[in-house]
């Protein structure tokens, strides 16, 4: 038996296991991976339980604190009926259209940049300062500039999601196309490859992991930036939405709110990676 | 009848204290008979083999000297010159198929013609069926065949293999020997081949060239007639068994350990 087949580690079946033959590391009970999820099952009732009781024997003002069950009676009836003349469903399509144009256009501006950044030293030159001022600037404050500079319509709403969701995309694009290997980008070369090939061909799709990861953080950021952008004259949206029930007090809406954009930012992070595996199948193998 | 000429060719790399290969002159040619030269570099480490595959590959561009293909300077990498590497550099987001089939894509060829002449190059490689796999589901030897069959779809004059069996086991890299030599004779190319591999060098070499570190340049230059042998039907292990190979192969390493104790 030759040295490899002790350093290959191969996925050893019980069945083939013998005495003379057991691989470095020895496949352990699989409780692990399942105890995790338990743990976090168990935090989460715990949580929701501690507020259920907390509200029940009124130690916080349902001001204050709505109980679980008046959320959810609130979420019903917003559902049905609507708050500040709209229902629910039509201030999530509203937010929803808000984040998704705004990463179609971070996509299309975020992406060339980052190459530009990866591939050309100019490129890096002009991009990477512009985009570190940009990126650690909070979205309130440059919201007041857009808001004179584009008025206070739809496009400046998607503009400062799009501002704050752009750093994301290009730096993980930028980083991605660094992280090519040079072998790759070689053989291509030696293949007859053009330039434009090698980018479109070998650069492009090596980074596309990279891509897509940026693209993950940037819906995190896009979140947090839409209450911020449905701040000035909206008329809906969930950031709009929560707003106004902040203003009247409507605690048991604001908390709804809050937990219906958990459950969607949740929702889409689970939908990318499922993007992910099928787009990128070969990420973290080669 | 192209040559591919390195002309006292010299290496040296910016902010490095000396060249790392100085005038190594190497001369690949390819006769009409279609039998090419079959040259092999070895050396310790440091002795500038991979900067010479990579002159010739025009990645690297020498500080002195000149490189040439059928008389013309080589000034960039080429399809003529296609260049297999130690890690396969496959793309991993492409089949094996469409890794084969890179080259034609790149040159508009359609598709059809693509899938058949790639198939074509799998079978030559002996991995027919295994056109639809991913290349993480491919072993180490079956990526370097299809590094191989991908090189050989750009139809190049010269094929450049920087240490291609590296990277293999024992047993995987003795199979791949044979695969090389016959790879060599039905593509009728020209190869120029880096290796560590003392009696790889000696079963796939025309001509083996010994370079010696300090800076680089060639020690010894022999012609070798074992993979002749093979082609002519004779067993590789009865080749390697024979006292001539032992010989040969004790020479050799006394050539590229020559001077070193001094």
């Amino acid at each position: 038996m030759s040295i490899s087949a002790y350093t290959e580690r191969p996925a050893a079946k019980a069945s083939e296991t013998d005495g003379l033959s057991v691989p470095w590391s020895r496949p352990k009970p699989k409780r692990a991976a399942v105890s995790a999820r338990l743990v976090s099952a168990i935090t989460i009732l715990m949580l929701l339980a501690a507020w259920a009781v907390s509200a029940e024997l009124k130690l916080v003002s349902p001001v204050f604190l709505p109980s679980p069950a008046a959320v959810w009676a609130k979420f019903v009836v917003v559902a049905r009926d609507g708050f500040v003349d709209a229902t629910l469903l039509q201030h999530i399509g509203a937010s929803l259209w808000r984040v998704f144009a705004a990463v179609v256009a971070a996509i299309l501006i975020g992406v060339p940049v980052g190459l530009a950044i990866g591939i050309s030293r100019i490129g890096r030159g002009v991009f990477d300062p512009l985009l570190e001022f940009l990126r650690p600037i909070p979205p309130l404050a440059y919201l007041p500039l857009i808001v004179i500079w584009f008025g206070i319509g739809e496009p400046s709403k998607i503009l400062v999601i799009a501002i704050a969701m752009l750093a994301p995309v290009a730096l993980s694009t930028a980083a991605g196309v660094r992280g090519v290997s040079r072998e790759r980008i070689n053989a291509a070369r030696s293949l007859g490859a053009t330039r434009f090939q090698v980018v479109r061909h070998v650069i492009l799709p090596s980074a596309l992991p990279s891509i897509l990861t940026g693209l993950r953080i940037a819906l995190g950021a896009g979140w947090s930036t839409l209450v911020a952008a449905e701040l000035v004259a909206a008329t809906r949206g969930l950031g709009f939405m929560i707003q106004s029930a902040a203003q009247f007090l409507v605690t048991d809406v604001v908390v709804m709110g809050i937990l219906v954009i958990a459950t969607i930012a949740f929702a889409l992070e689970f939908i990318i990676r499922r993007i992910e595996r099928v787009v990128v199948p070969w990420a973290g193998r080669d | 009848m192209p040559h591919l000429v390195l002309d006292k060719v010299s290496v040296h790399y910016d902010g490095q204290p000396a060249p790392a290969v100085e005038r190594v002159s190497i001369d690949i040619g390819k006769s009409d008979s279609g039998r090419g030269d079959f040259v092999v570099l070895v050396g310790r480490s440091g002795c500038g083999k991979t900067s010479l595959l990579n002159v010739a590959a025009g990645l690297v561009e020498p500080t002195r000297g000149q490189a040439t293909i059928g008389g013309r300077p080589i000034t960039a990498p080429g399809p003529d010159r296609a260049v297999v590497f130690q890690n396969d550099a496959l793309f991993p987001w492409l089949t094996a198929r469409e890794n084969v089939a890179f080259a034609l894509r790149l040159r508009g060829v359609n598709a059809d013609k693509r899938t058949r002449r790639a198939d074509e190059l799998l079978s030559l490689v002996k991995l027919e069926g295994a056109g639809d796999k991913r290349i993480w589901e491919l072993s180490g030897g079956m990526r370097q065949r299809v590094g191989l069959a991908r090189a050989l779809a750009a139809e190049p004059e010269f094929l450049l293999l920087d240490e291609p069996l590296g990277a293999l086991d024992a047993l995987t890299r003795e199979r791949m020997q044979t695969t090389l030599l016959d790879l060599w004779a039905a593509a009728q190319v020209g190869v120029l081949m880096v290796t560590h591999g003392i009696e790889e060098a000696l079963v796939l070499a025309t001509r083996i060239i010994v370079l010696a570190p300090g800076p680089g340049h060639v020690v010894r230059s022999f012609e070798t007639h074992f993979g002749r042998r093979y082609a002519a039907g004779e067993p590789i292990r009865s080749i390697k068994a024979d006292p001539a190979f032992t010989t040969a192969r004790a020479e050799l390493t006394d050539a590229i350990f020559e001077g070193e104790a001094a």
